[in-house]
């Protein structure tokens, strides 16, 4: 049953496999990329330093460290965006099965480099966390799943998506670790909301979600400070979250200047999880705005190619793959300014991280080999067509 | 929209096997049909909710980049934690002031001190250097909790301004100073069983409820919190007097050998409490524990004269006599038989010293008969007598403001018969505190209207329910005065002033039954000026002996009269009373020369 559509593109057999990728991957996406890249070496070059001569290394052993993993991450990418879509769905299934096995052997085999979690399997020169390689597999499953429920007489895929992602939620937050819990939940909620749930099952979420809040709030003292901690104007000077306001109210517009800002002698997780607050001290508001607007722009391009995709897989796996980026971007900054509470995120391609690093490859060479420019039926006249037929 | 097309239409279906063609193609061909118009469906409605979720996040990072330009625009401040002052939360208490002002009660702003000692640069010097400044504290174990695991140490919770320097000059960042509001009493002792004293009650780092935990600041602790409420709160007492007449009383105190001692200084009119005084007493900024074991009573903390209810003796008679004369059952110059001893169901009642076997009811007052106020109570009757001392306010707790008072509760015989009618009459059966007392005598004394006692301010008499006749009372306060001027009360006498008053020794009961011969409560209830009563005076000594003479002097006319008398020199001109002395023909000449 091929479908037989004017292509916006068209088809020339025999093409190189190179030519055809440059001419049909997203790459305004792919420049955005890359210039986060970019962006995270010359961040690292800042704040790396203090971390690398605490560890007693040189100076900029962890900028070749993640210029090396960059450089592998990027590969990935490019390799992965080349392939088929079928392939990387068959590729991916493949990877989630693997995944969630190793997720579930962490227990029994994985480290908590003794930071009370245990997220990590050791590999001797590099530490591997599955669930950063989960992410994406998972969300390229769930999509395979969700969309074969779409076929007449497909297999139940809503349901047996909904019970994995409980599982792992369960895995997740038995490590614990919450926040990629929270990303999971929220994955496999973009791709069911986009596939087409009931508005009604949303309401009746977001409904129980505030009377959850206020009931909590109301009854639990714990609760309540928390959140009034986090509402109140005032914050202990000598959290990290200070040191972060500090840091961007220091920088201004333009920064402090080249190797001038201060936090990143302060913040234990300077180069990872508040690399913003270095980038806003050092250069200023102008490159913070910049990678908020590196960031919206790959969102924004992938949602806009994605809404004119054809095929449902691909819709749904590309969604939630753009969904996780890009949350993952957000909560990251808005811990920063305060908008959410305190959660340990990295900020993808930006900060300090092998695994982090390749999984996110892994996961945009997915996006893009998803949002590459493929046959599409102008959907305008193709439905027209459809409507005269019937 | 249309109805769901069959999947396979019966007509079509006997159409094709009529011409021979496999029905299952147009199945195949329907299903298929049905499969593109679902996947447009849900591919229209996937494009909205892609929008949607496009315009969601976009306006997320529109927040964070609107929040980051605020932020690096916005002006550095201070941070407002762990420094020394501009805490919301300090002098929210209000003030607790007396009639004319003066503050009893007010807030300071200090600080508590805390150690974080992972922070701690040199835990040995910064051990020995605290020992030095505060020497209850250990400097070894000081050193061990320094150098220990934890994070937060409590170290004290309030300290002197000159305290807080030296720890300054210690010169280590790892002790740290909390800004606290501490209640502050600027007098010390003085009223302090009525204010009673002030705790921390939820602390946090930076803050601390300061907390009411007896007396006055106990009973409007709410009220004191309240951050809407306007201006201080007035007491009726006059802070001069007060002062006064605990130094009168600690003297008497000593002077009289008594174990303890209550007085207390109304208005007559207002029930205003002017002074009230309990020794011993304590110093409500370092409020001492409560006592684990043994009578609460003996604890500085015990306000006697609120707290303490005992019988008190022949202070009572004079409400006996009171409303028998308002009554009409008798007159001043009645005879009343005075022979003793009165037996009564196996119960003897005799006289301190035997005037005779008939006396007036003037001498029976004056001379203080047992045997003739008792003849008196019978006339009057056991339910008469109770709704009598009701009325004065003699078996409720005071309500005075303050917590202890709703304890205080009078206690009263469980049988009020006959017997009880006549030890009544003279003191015996109904216990009551100095509080009670002295309103009973104000309502008695100023024309014959209930006085409810109050340690508020209050601008205007408010004038009671009406208890005995102007007439009465006026009566009464001529057998008041003659008691001074010719019976049990002569030290009482203060030039000037004329003093009237009734004298009460009562003996301590034994906790076994019966009464200790040697221990005495021994009451002075006094009204001054006696002509037009302003202030009542109630005198109370707990045990006291008189010891000038060959032996041991334990009437009230020995004791407490005179005390009262010293008080009521000192205090009646700080009250603004004017003695009536004949004044000396001043010659112009030394006037004009002042």
């Amino acid at each position: 049953m091929t479908e037989i559509a004017h292509g916006t593109v068209i088809v020339q057999s025999g093409e190189a496999v190179l030519p055809r990728w440059w001419r049909t991957v997203d790459r305004v996406t792919l420049g955005c990329i890359l210039a986060l890249f970019a962006i995270g070496i010359l961040l690292g070059f800042a704040s790396s330093p203090p971390l690398a001569e605490r560890n007693g290394h040189d100076p900029f052993h962890y900028v070749i460290r993640q210029a090396a993993f960059g450089g592998m991450a990027l590969s990935v990418m490019v390799f992965v965006s080349m392939l088929s879509p079928t392939t990387v769905r068959r590729m991916g299934v493949l990877g989630f099965f693997a995944a969630v096995a190793a997720v579930a052997l962490l227990p029994v085999f994985g480290t908590d480099y003794g930071q009370g979690a245990v997220r990590w399997y050791s590999l001797g020169f590099a530490s591997l966390q599955p669930s950063e390689f989960l992410k994406p597999v998972f969300v390229v499953f769930t999509a395979w799943m969700v969309a074969a429920s779409q076929e007449i007489g497909g297999p139940p895929g809503k349901s047996v998506s909904l019970f994995v992602a409980v599982m792992i939620v369960g895995f997740l937050a038995m490590q614990p670790d919450f926040g990629q819990a929270a990303l999971i939940v929220f994955a496999w909620s973009v791709i069911y909301f986009v596939a087409g749930a009931p508005m009604m099952i949303l309401f009746v979420v977001l409904g129980l979600v505030g009377l959850g809040g206020v009931v909590a709030y109301n009854n639990s003292e714990h609760f309540a400070r928390r959140i009034d901690g986090f509402l109140s104007a005032e914050i202990d000077p000598n959290t990290q979250l200070a040191y972060a306001t500090d840091a961007i109210r220091e920088g201004g517009l333009f920064g402090a200047g080249l190797g001038e800002g201060s936090v990143k002698w302060t913040l234990p997780d300077a180069h990872t999880d508040f690399i913003i607050a270095v980038a806003a001290e050092e250069y200023g508001l102008v490159l913070v705005l910049i990678i908020i607007a590196l960031y919206a722009g790959i969102a924004m391009r992938s949602f806009f190619r994605l809404m004119r995709e054809r095929d449902p897989f691909i819709r749904l796996a590309g969604t939630g793959l753009v969904s996780l980026l890009t949350l993952q971007a957000f909560i990251n900054m808005a811990v920063a300014v305060r908008l959410l509470p305190a959660k340990g995120m990295t900020l993808p391609f930006v900060s300090y991280g092998g695994s982090s690093l390749i999984a996110t490859g892994i996961a945009v060479g997915m996006l893009l080999c998803f949002t590459r420019t493929r046959p599409q039926g102008d959907i305008g006249d193709f439905l027209l067509n459809r409507h005269g037929r019937t | 929209m249309s109805l769901r097309t069959p999947l396979r239409p019966l007509a079509r279906i006997l159409d094709a096997r009529q011409k021979g063609e496999n029905p299952d193609a147009i199945e195949r061909e329907n299903r298929r049909l049905r499969h593109e118009a679902e996947r447009d469906k849900l591919r229209v409605r996937a494009e909205s909710r892609l929008l949607l979720v496009a315009v969601c996040f976009l306006a997320a990072f529109c927040t964070v980049g609107y929040r980051m330009a605020a932020l690096a625009t916005s002006e550095p401040v201070e941070p407002r934690v762990a420094s020394g002052s501009g805490d919301t939360i300090l002098n929210t208490r209000a003030d607790i002031i007396d009639r004319h002002g003066r503050v009893l009660a007010t807030n300071f702003a200090t600080n508590a001190l805390y150690a974080h000692p992972h922070e701690i640069i040199d835990a040995r010097a910064a051990a020995d250097g605290l020992a030095e400044i505060f020497p209850d504290m250990d400097a070894d174990a000081l050193h061990r909790r320094f150098t220990s695991e934890a994070r937060f140490i409590w170290l004290r919770r309030y300290i002197s301004p000159e305290q807080e320097q030296q720890v300054h000059d210690l010169g280590e960042p790892g002790l740290l100073f909390g800004p606290r509001e501490m209640r502050l009493y600027p007098n010390g002792s003085v009223a302090s069983h009525i204010l009673g004293g002030a705790g921390f009650g939820q602390e946090a780092v930076n803050a601390a409820e300061v907390v009411g935990v007896a007396g006055i600041e106990a009973q409007f602790d709410s009220d004191l919190r309240d951050p809407a409420r306007d201006g201080p709160l007035q007491l009726s007492l006059d802070l001069t007097v007060q002062a006064a007449v605990e130094e009168v009383l600690a003297g008497g105190m000593a002077l009289m050998n008594a174990r303890g001692a209550a007085a207390v200084l109304m208005d007559a009119d207002t029930g205003e409490i002017v002074a009230l005084a309990s020794l011993p007493d304590f110093d409500p900024n370092a409020r001492p524990r409560p006592l684990t074991e043994g009578d609460q009573a003996d604890s500085p903390l015990f306000n006697r004269a609120l707290q303490g209810v005992y019988e008190l003796g022949s202070v009572f008679k004079t409400f006996t006599v009171a409303q028998a004369l308002d009554e009409g059952l008798v007159d001043l110059s009645t005879m009343v038989d005075t022979t003793g001893p009165l037996r009564m169901a196996g119960f003897a009642i005799r006289d301190f010293h035997s005037y005779g076997p008939e006396q007036s009811v003037t001498d029976v007052f004056v001379h203080s008969s047992n045997i003739g106020t008792a003849r008196l109570a019978r006339m009057i009757g056991a339910e008469r007598q109770r709704a009598f001392l009701d009325r004065l306010g003699l078996l409720e707790p005071t309500g005075v403001e303050l917590v202890e008072a709703g304890a205080a509760r009078p206690l009263t015989p469980s049988r009020w018969g006959e017997l009880s009618t006549m030890t009544i009459s003279y003191g015996h059966g109904v216990s009551t505190s100095p509080v009670h007392l002295a309103a009973a005598y104000a309502t008695i004394a100023n024309g014959g209207t209930r006085v409810t006692p109050t340690l508020l301010r209050r601008d205007a008499p408010v004038l009671g329910e009406r208890v005995i006749s102007e007439e009465t009372s006026a009566r009464m306060r001529e057998l008041l005065r003659a008691v001074v001027t010719d019976g049990t009360a002569s030290f009482g006498e203060v030039e000037g002033y004329s003093v009237g008053g009734k004298t009460g020794s009562a003996e301590l009961p034994r906790p076994q039954g019966g009464y200790f011969e040697d221990r005495n409560i021994n009451t002075f209830a006094s009204v001054f000026p006696s002509d037009d009563p302003e202030y009542v005076l109630v005198v109370t000594l707990y045990e006291p002996a008189e010891t000038s003479g060959p032996e041991p002097r334990r009437t009230a006319g020995w004791t407490s009269v005179p005390v009262a008398a010293e008080m009521i020199r000192r205090v009646a001109p700080l009250l603004g009373l004017r003695p009536e002395i004949e004044q000396p023909p001043v010659s112009p000449l030394s006037s004009s020369s002042n």
